[in-house]
């Protein structure tokens, strides 16, 4: 008889081929997770490739996911708990476990064609390599055969229900209900599958429970510590959508979202399309390019113009994001940052847009830069987008990417007064009207959209002249306005609520932006209880930098930027304030563990 | 409420007051005048126009014009014009482009538009070279043409415009020339009364970098020879001091002396809502005795992109009722913590 027992924490992971429902599994873990009350965060690791050759190494897609009795950051380093799907997910996934992890793998994916598949020269089950861990045994595709044969679902079809037996025996190892993803597959599957699915969960279920796989079951508590109110789980590109598309309802305008489909960006896309009820318009462009033209086009008209990519799309909509700078109109532009350069890893995290955002137009061409922190902060990143756009009359790049893009944490549902946005209003007054005439505080120009009487004007790439906006060659109204458009940019800082800094008032202070925020916060919570004295900063802003940055930096010894680049936000702060920052970088297509960046924490204290 | 009364204008109303920087005797010239005139018949209140542009010569076109305008990027025009329209369909919009904008730099952008149909009017200034970059042959300039970039003559084969635009499945495809007063008008009238995508390839002298390109059937003699008028329902026939004609024959056109032989009867009638037809005629060959075509090649009904967008955006209203930010957060699986 298993016994019960508690844990605050725990970190599981299911791998298998990309065609064998890992991630769906891993989504149902989340949602029943997040249903009962965890705190949790996810990490999807796959390939970019749908089908890759089955049983290969190249094919192994990962879902990992850390769920709590408290606030956690991170969907954890090491996993306690592995299900393998095949010799190729183990052998990949091996080095995510905890010495002495549970790892549970389908022995019916296990002859030596299947070894050879995953480039094994030995069979790992035999050859010492699972010494460490805690192998359990089970022969995934003949139970889940078993389980659905009954429900007419030949062997072939059977193959793809295994998924849900190997999360029915995850269910009853950690104690989770089963109704949430019974009804999810009620809704989502037809006869036979919908019942051969249900059979195959169940099944995984009761194996566990009467095989007595598991020496103990084990039960994490409902978070308490959370903040009340109303949840529910959100991933990045959805929170993004929806952020979107609330901040565009609170200012009553139409959303044009033009795009390319590209990794990991297009489920931005996806999310948008079905809000046509909320004055919603997808566009899907014949190019990146076209995608960030026609928004440009459609802001011009008075709409709310966004446009979604990846790095290499960036790249394409460089110059129209000039243009957008010159003719000084609202856009948002999301880059959902991945691995490069070129085509790179199209579904691994990197942080190495930014320079790109920063100065990767031809001449002098500045943008507010803004970065979300978690998952559920694209919605607030979104806003804010929309917010500094219409205010400012600018293009601002968001810079998600694909780890925040892609994982899930519980949101609470933001209060709909909580974000109100300063209402936007066309000029329709033609008496006095120029078309590059300047708000005194905030320096944009006026947005008048055409069908407005009596005040058609031209705009265009071509230099403006000063209030006029007529075409300039001036040499010093150049000077002039490339200082003007960038003085817009900096006074974005203005409008910034002061920094937060977290931890310690001297020692250390650690230095992040976008997707690092959940593992820095983890590592500095860790080394200050180990008595370190230790700060974290996270800037949202990366263009302009808040204003009282540099001097709240400068109260430290040491200030550490650990980037999933080759260092980029350092170099900002050491070209802008001249403070000595120090570089600590990782590109591996993989997120930092808290572990690394405790250990670069703590060798600043040696 | 009902729309103010658009008021009666006068080519005047459409001039801006920009200083006109095209060289002198440039064939947009003529074109410019001849808009004006237009969209001061068109019946649509002037801030109601917008005219997006590229770049070239050609893109210069909005500040001239007293409409909105916006004077965009390389090639990229038509996607600025196709947000635009789908976000106000109500607007008249308008593309200015020429040869190397529309086919070359931004040809993706041009297929795809004729492509989807969006409601607007392409005018494209053709005059086979690049101006504004000083010289270089352009992607409709004749296979061998000797220009800065091919001092030994291009290698590029051309494209022929009408043939790409009724290949990427546009719905309206006419050509007239920069010189002829008389026919331009009605083209762009043509243009602007269709519903769809309206695509007017211009033939426009370069008289800098490619002087006299046209004036093969141009000039007053051979414009009465080698000039066939399309009309829809009109037997194909040209020619003052010969009557020539097109007969089909073999799926190929064929020219024919109108005399004892051949009639009127004998030619074939055109048809503008006949794609065969309409690809025959611009493919014509003039170095092979073929006439040049003015006029609408071709044109049909079919539904626009941007009432589509329209369309689903209110069946879905009507499903899903008009969207509600507390429904829109709280989608999904939501539980309570307290």
């Amino acid at each position: 008889m298993s016994t019960l027992e508690t844990a605050s924490e725990v970190v599981i992971r299911f791998a298998g081929d990309s065609g064998d429902g890992m991630q769906t599994v891993g989504d149902q873990f989340t949602r029943t997770t997040a249903l009962f009350g965890n705190d949790l965060a996810t990490f999807p690791d796959y390939p970019a490739e749908i089908r890759a050759p089955a049983g290969t190494r190249a094919g192994v897609s990962g879902f990992q996911l850390q769920f709590a009795s408290h606030d956690i950051f991170t969907p954890g380093d090491l996993s306690d708990v592995l299900v393998a799907m095949n010799p190729a997910a183990l052998i990949t996934n091996l080095k995510s476990v905890k010495r002495g992890g549970l790892v549970v793998v389908n022995t019916d994916r296990w002859t030596s064609r299947d070894l050879e598949k995953a480039g094994l020269a030995s069979d790992p089950l035999t050859d010492g390599t699972v010494d460490d861990y805690h192998v359990v045994k089970v022969q995934i595709g003949n139970l889940t055969r078993g389980a659905v044969a009954p429900h007419g679902v030949g062997a072939k079809d059977a193959d793809r229900c295994k998924n849900f037996f190997a999360l029915g025996m995850m269910y009853w190892l950690y104690s989770r209900q089963m109704e949430p993803t019974e009804a999810w597959v009620a809704s989502r599957f037809k006869s036979p599958y919908k019942e051969a699915n249900i059979a195959a969960l169940q099944a995984g279920w009761s194996y566990a429970d009467t095989a007595e796989l598991f020496h103990h079951r084990i039960e994490v508590p409902r978070a308490e510590d959370l903040p009340t109110g109303r949840y529910r789980n959100i991933m990045g590109n959805n929170a993004m959508a929806i952020g979107l598309v609330a901040a565009a309802n609170k200012l009553g305008l139409p959303l044009f979202y033009g795009t390319y489909p590209i990794t990991p960006a297009s489920d931005i896309l996806h999310h948008l399309a079905p809000f046509k009820n909320y004055g919603v318009t997808t566009f899907q462009a014949e190019d990146e390019i076209a995608g960030i033209c026609a928004a440009i086009g459609a802001s011009y008209g008075g709409a709310i113009g966004v446009t979604g990519t990846s790095g290499p799309g960036l790249a394409l909509k460089g110059e129209a994001l000039g243009l957008a700078v010159m003719t000084e109109l609202p856009l948002v532009l999301i880059d959902v940052q991945r691995a490069g350069p070129s085509t790179g890893m199209p579904t691994k995290v990197e942080q190495a847009d930014l320079l790109q955002a920063m100065y990767g137009r031809n001449g002098e061409a500045p943008v507010p830069v803004l970065a979300p922190a978690t998952p559920s902060d694209c919605f607030a990143i979104a806003v804010e987008a929309v917010r500094i756009a219409t205010t400012y009359m600018v293009p601002v790049i968001v810079l998600s990417d694909a780890y925040v893009a892609n994982g899930a944490e519980p949101w609470k549902l933001p209060d709909l007064e909580s974000f109100d946005l300063a209402p936007v209003t066309f000029r329709t007054d033609p008496e006095g009207f120029r078309a590059y005439a300047r708000d005194e505080d905030t320096l944009a120009r006026p947005w008048v959209v055409p069908g407005t009487p009596g005040m058609e004007h031209r705009i265009g790439g071509l230099e403006k002249e000063n209030i006029t906006g007529n075409i300039s060659y001036d040499p010093e109204n150049h000077e002039l306005m490339c200082k003007l458009r960038r003085e817009k940019v900096q006074r974005v800082a203005n409008s910034l609520p002061p920094t937060t800094v977290y931890g310690d008032e001297e020692g250390v202070v650690v230095l992040g932006w976008g997707s690092t925020f959940g593992v820095i916060r983890t590592a500095v919570d860790a080394c200050r209880a180990d008595g370190r004295k230790v700060a974290h900063v996270h800037v949202r802003h990366l263009n302009p930098l808040p204003n009282d940055l540099a001097t709240i930096l400068r109260r430290y010894d040491k200030v550490l930027v650990p980037e999933i680049n080759l260092g980029q936000l350092v170099r900002l702060i050491r070209a802008e304030y001249l403070i000595d920052a120090i570089p600590y970088n990782k590109i591996q297509g993989q997120p930092f563990r808290t572990d690394e960046v405790m250990a670069r924490i703590e060798a600043l204290f040696a | 409420m009902t729309a103010p009364a658009v008021p009666q204008y006068t080519k005047k109303d459409f001039t801006s007051d920009q200083v006109v920087r095209w060289c002198p005797g440039c064939g947009d010239y003529s074109i410019l005048s001849n808009v004006q005139s237009v969209l001061a018949e068109i019946g649509v209140a002037r801030e109601n126009i917008a005219v997006i542009s590229g770049i070239g010569c050609s893109s210069r076109f909005p500040y001239y014009l007293s409409t909105y305008g916006f004077h965009t990027i390389h090639g990229r025009a038509p996607a600025f014009a196709t947000g635009l329209k789908v976000s106000r369909p109500e607007l008249s919009v308008w593309v200015a482009t020429g040869d190397g904008d529309a086919l070359s730099i931004g040809g993706n952008h041009f297929i795809h538009l004729l492509r989807r149909n969006v409601d607007l009017n392409i005018l494209m200034f053709n005059n086979r070279i690049y101006g504004l970059t000083k010289g270089q042959y352009s992607p409709t300039s004749e296979q061998g043409k000797k220009t800065k970039s091919s001092p030994m003559g291009s290698v590029d084969r051309p494209f022929e415009p009408l043939s790409l635009a009724l290949g990427s499945g546009g719905t309206f495809v006419a050509r007239s020339v920069d010189v002829f007063a008389d026919h331009i008008k009605p083209v762009l009238h043509a243009a602007q009364r269709h519903h769809g995508t309206s695509f007017v390839e211009i033939y426009q002298n370069c008289n800098i970098f490619n002087d006299g390109a046209f004036e093969q059937f141009t000039d007053k003699v051979a414009k009465k020879e080698r000039v066939l008028y399309l009309q829809h329902g009109q037997p194909l026939v040209w020619g003052s001091a010969v009557r020539r004609g097109l007969v089909m024959r073999d799926m190929k056109l064929e020219v024919v002396e109108l005399g004892d032989t051949y009639t009127e009867a004998d030619c074939a009638v055109h048809d503008e809502h006949n794609r065969s037809l309409a690809m025959l005629l611009a493919a014509m060959d003039p170095n092979a005795g073929f006439p040049v075509a003015v006029g609408v090649f071709y044109q049909i009904d079919a539904p626009t992109y941007e009432d589509g967008v329209v369309a689903q955006a209110k069946a879905s209203i009507q499903k899903l009722g008009t969207g509600d930010l507390a429904r829109l957060l709280g989608a999904g699986d939501t539980w309570t913590h307290t």
